[in-house]
């Protein structure tokens, strides 16, 4: 046997079980996604007629899903730049300090490893009309106090801020580590050209974060278009509500899969979602990914 | 890259747009700390106050007591959901360690057809929403009949956890690094394939695989979808379930939910003050992935 041969052997030994698994696991259930969405398919119904692009077309008139699309372009409009701008703010400020800074960043990643769960109950309670500190607050400063996440127009809003204020301690890590990158001599080349505060910030120190800023737009805008726990155990009991305002297309499919066992509808939404997804990915990376020489 | 992820430099002072003076900048540091941490005192301290106090608007507790976190005990099955979420966590963890190291030492390191389009394909199911994952592998469950039995429930939680692409593709990365002499040298001294894996590449990659292990048992810890769906009995509920369904019916007994919250973030922030250097490192890694 040759070492090549051998080498080959090894490699497949060594690969069987996990290529197994990505096959059964991820991709199979992906093609059978694809399939169930042809059909009209319940596990409580015994039929389960064809119905050919019948769910899309269901869908493409449905206006609920219409509503949940627009509320997760809204959540990834508002969220994404949202904890960019703050992360890449704090971590600015942070840069600078020596003393406490390892103590702040960690006080500042603790909501980002809560469980989405205890987070989303806080955040019911600190924002509540009657109870919450955050309207103590307003009443106190002789603001009108505001019904947040019972009402319709604040709901998503506050809603995303959840996610934002859980997500700032990732992406200030995220833009130290990425500042920390930044060579010191290009400060310097700039401080000689007698380049302003401003100026170096845009002409060094943006540039060469392009690649964590867009690591930071993919990864974020894909888990925003996937927002489920924080949209179900901020509304428990009317999930989505109030009046759909805060419904995600991954909670309306969970509904629709496991509340109404409409499956193959489901699953057609869960194609558009995937579709939606990897459309918007590979524009982002199209068009945001700069090369920069120096 | 690598070798700067293993030993990351000591964070440089980038030079800011805007320097304000010392004061101010621990001000505003300390502030936005503040308020970042503000929602968690404020559920400890509400979990402290007996119901005759819940709804006054005082920030502490006038007589704190632990009633709420003996309710919570007394109703729930907290202690069986809180070791269920070790269980899924750890043996997600444990695998995803073994398997993926191992993939990503086969990718990195041997040379044979289709390498290149395995890898390719590994890292596509990474694109793969998990709401498009979970009607078929409900379906799946269901038609094994897994799902009401015990041990079937616990492999149908934690099947989809154990082995991640990410994993493998971070694996790579830091096994690509490793010269490729030490192997030979192990090779010549007619070491098996499979020890050079695992004594001798596997211990060079520390750092990798515990920054791995840490996401990945926070990970699996707190996932959620997935486990409401398949999870049928009370008493198979991962912590995060249980703490949802039961503040779902708690309604508005705030005191109880956010005793189960308190519960909840705990064994968190411990695993959290234990291991912080690697969830900075990870979250580091996970940034220079591209």
């Amino acid at each position: 046997m040759t070492i090549r041969q051998r080498q080959t052997l090894w490699a497949y030994t060594f690969l069987l079980l996990p290529l197994l698994f990505f096959l059964i696991v991820r991709f199979l259930p992906t093609l059978s996604a694809f399939r169930l969405s042809l059909y009209k398919y319940s596990i409580l119904n015994e039929t389960k007629p064809f119905l050919g692009l019948g769910n899309y077309s269901r869908l493409l008139g449905n206006p609920v899903f219409h509503k949940a699309l627009i509320n997760i372009g809204l959540y990834t409009l508002i969220g994404v730049p949202a904890q960019i701008v703050l992360g890449l703010l704090t971590a600015l400020l942070l840069a600078q300090v020596k003393v406490f800074q390892g103590l702040l960043r960690s006080l500042y990643l603790l909501p980002y490893i809560t469980p989405v769960v205890a987070a989303a109950w806080i955040w019911q309670w600190v924002f509540s009309l009657q109870f919450g500190p955050v309207n103590t607050v307003l009443v106190l400063l002789h603001l009108p106090a505001q019904n947040f996440l019972t009402s319709p127009a604040q709901a998503l809003p506050t809603t995303a801020a959840l996610v934002v204020w859980q997500n700032l301690g990732f992406q200030i890590v995220l833009f130290l580590a990425g500042l920390a990158a930044v060579p010191r001599s290009l400060y310097e080349a700039a401080d000689l050209d007698g380049a302003s505060a401003w100026q170096a910030f845009w002409g060094v120190t943006f540039p060469l974060l392009n690649p964590t800023i867009v690591f930071s737009v993919v990864t974020g805008t894909i888990s925003f278009l996937q927002l489920f726990t924080q949209v179900i155990n901020l509304n428990f009991t009317d999930q989505g509500g109030p009046l759909g305002s805060t419904l995600s297309v991954a909670v309306y499919i969970y509904q629709m899969a496991f509340g109404r066992f409409e499956m193959g509808y489901a699953a057609a939404m869960t194609v558009a979602l995937f579709v939606i997804i990897m459309f918007i990915t590979v524009f982002q990376l199209r068009f945001l990914t700069r090369k920069f020489e120096y | 890259m690598i070798p700067k992820l293993m030993a990351p430099k000591p964070m440089a002072p980038a030079r800011p747009p805007f320097q304000p003076s010392r004061f101010v900048l621990y001000l505003l540091l300390f502030l936005g700390a503040a308020l970042t941490l503000f929602p968690f005192a404020w559920m400890v301290l509400t979990s402290l106050k007996p119901f005759a106090e819940l709804f006054s608007l005082a920030f502490l507790p006038e007589s704190p007591s632990l009633e709420n976190y003996q309710t919570v005990l007394a109703q729930t099955q907290f202690g069986r959901w809180f070791l269920n979420s070790l269980l899924v966590a750890g043996v997600t963890t444990l695998s995803v360690l073994f398997f993926d190291s191992l993939v990503g030492y086969t990718l990195a390191k041997f040379e044979f057809p289709g390498k290149n389009l395995i890898f390719l394909l590994i890292l596509a199911t990474l694109m793969i929403p998990t709401e498009m994952l979970i009607i078929p592998w409900y379906v799946g469950v269901v038609d094994l009949g897994l799902i009401n039995s015990t041990p079937g429930a616990y492999f149908s939680v934690m099947f989809p956890g154990l082995i991640s692409a990410f994993g493998v593709f971070l694996m790579r990365q830091f096994f690509d690094s490793l010269p490729n002499d030490l192997l030979e040298a192990a090779r010549i001294d007619g070491m098996s394939e499979f020890g050079i894996f695992w004594k001798v590449a596997l211990p060079l990659v520390r750092p990798a695989l515990s920054s791995l292990a840490i996401f990945t048992f926070l990970g699996n810890y707190n996932s959620f979808l997935w486990p409401l769906v398949v999870i049928q009995k009370p008493e198979l509920r991962t912590l995060p379930v249980g703490v949802a369904l039961f503040s779902g019916e708690a309604g508005t007994q705030w005191g109880l939910i956010m005793a189960a919250s308190s519960l909840a973030v705990i064994p968190v922030l411990i695993v959290f003050a234990v291991f912080q250097k690697q969830i900075i490192e990870g979250i580091v890694m996970t940034g220079m992935k591209g």
